[in-house]
């Protein structure tokens, strides 16, 4: 099931990337597919009836899941937040140049110079 | 037409997706691999297995919380990297946006938000330190307890308009990635290993445990929280 989660989101995202203008909704969309793809890789570490990695008082014995995606998810992640953050002063830099975002605008604005 | 078109690849894109369903296992009954397996038994070099809560003493990694002895030990080289590619992109946002005016509002902000800041604020870097203190224990980490203390840095930002970081970040984010490296290099020395655990690694559970699992991971809470306070710095001006 959630396997089936995992590709809607993507699709939302390519979707979002193929129809939208707005230069800002394209970096929303990356995201969006970026968070599905973590999705789907921790999903195929998931055990049915197993708990959670961590040796505590309510789980003294290993009775775990799969660790392992888990922990390159964490890298996904921080990687996935240095991008946006990336993409993010770029628009800012484009929208003090063009004073739009939307792509077709840019163009136009592009032409006329 | 266009937005036709693209519910058409959207949807062959899906089923394709689909399709590739039964190479998979079923969701909920994987195999547990064979490095995974050495990973939660602390058995990756062939002298553990059977651990258990508060009993287990001096494993080879002595973390209760077994991603984070993935993230920060096993795979330590790798961590260093990642946080290279955060400093990176940081680097990147500072030097897109140099230049830039200090966004200004105009006005007092609401009373609410500047009341609410100054009994929150202690409270929000007090949980980022103790998620990233007890990373080796429970979930969480140096990456959540940093950007936590980010975003209390984001709310005395949005609450006073005079405030700034300035150079604070950089001088943290400097010396905590500076420290990590040396943290390496000692292992070098002593073991002859970069980046490997060279303290005694104690019981499971215990604060006090693990090596030099909590001392990384509390450099690194340092250096995300730095980088993450100065990303949120840079992009809180003028467009």
């Amino acid at each position: 099931m959630v396997y089936y989660i995992a590709f809607i989101l993507i699709g939302v995202g390519i979707y979002g990337f193929l129809t939208q203008k707005n230069l800002f909704k394209h970096l929303v969309s990356l995201t969006i597919v970026d968070t599905a793809v973590n999705i789907f890789i921790i999903s195929l570490g998931y055990i049915e009836g197993k708990e959670a990695p961590i040796y505590s008082k309510y789980t003294p014995i290993a009775n775990f899941v799969d660790p392992l995606p888990q922990a390159l998810v964490l890298t996904a992640i921080v990687i996935g937040v240095g991008t946006l953050a990336l993409g993010a002063s770029l628009l800012i830099k484009v929208y003090e140049k063009y004073g739009t975002l939307d792509v077709e605008q840019i163009a136009t604005k592009e032409a006329e110079e | 037409m266009r937005r036709f078109i693209s519910i058409v690849i959207v949807f062959g894109l899906i089923m394709f997706f689909i399709n590739t369903l039964s190479l998979l296992p079923k969701y909920g009954s994987v195999n547990i691999s064979k490095v995974s397996e050495a990973y939660i038994d602390k058995n990756v070099n062939g002298n553990g297995g059977n651990v258990k809560y508060n009993e287990s003493e001096s494993l080879e990694n002595g973390a209760a919380n077994v991603v984070t002895s993935i993230v920060v030990d096993y795979r330590s080289f790798d961590t260093l990297g990642e946080v290279t590619v955060l400093f990176t992109a940081a680097l990147g946002v500072s030097l897109v946006l140099n230049g830039i005016r200090r966004k200004k509002y105009g006005r007092r902000p609401n009373f609410i938000l500047r009341v609410s800041v100054g009994i929150l604020l202690p409270l929000i870097i007090l949980f980022g330190t103790y998620i990233f203190i007890h990373g080796h224990l429970t979930p969480g980490g140096g990456f959540p307890g940093g950007t936590i203390i980010a975003a209390g840095i984001l709310l005395l930002y949005l609450s006073n308009e005079e405030f700034d970081l300035s150079k604070t970040p950089k001088f943290v984010e400097g010396i905590s990635g500076s420290l990590y490296i040396v943290t390496g290099l000692v292992g070098l020395a002593i073991a002859g290993v970069f980046l490997i655990n060279f303290l005694p690694t104690g019981i499971v559970g215990d604060l006090f445990s693990a090596g030099i699992v909590p001392i990384v991971y509390i450099l690194i809470g340092f250096k995300v929280g730095a980088e993450l306070s100065g990303i949120v710095a840079d992009l809180h001006r003028e467009g």
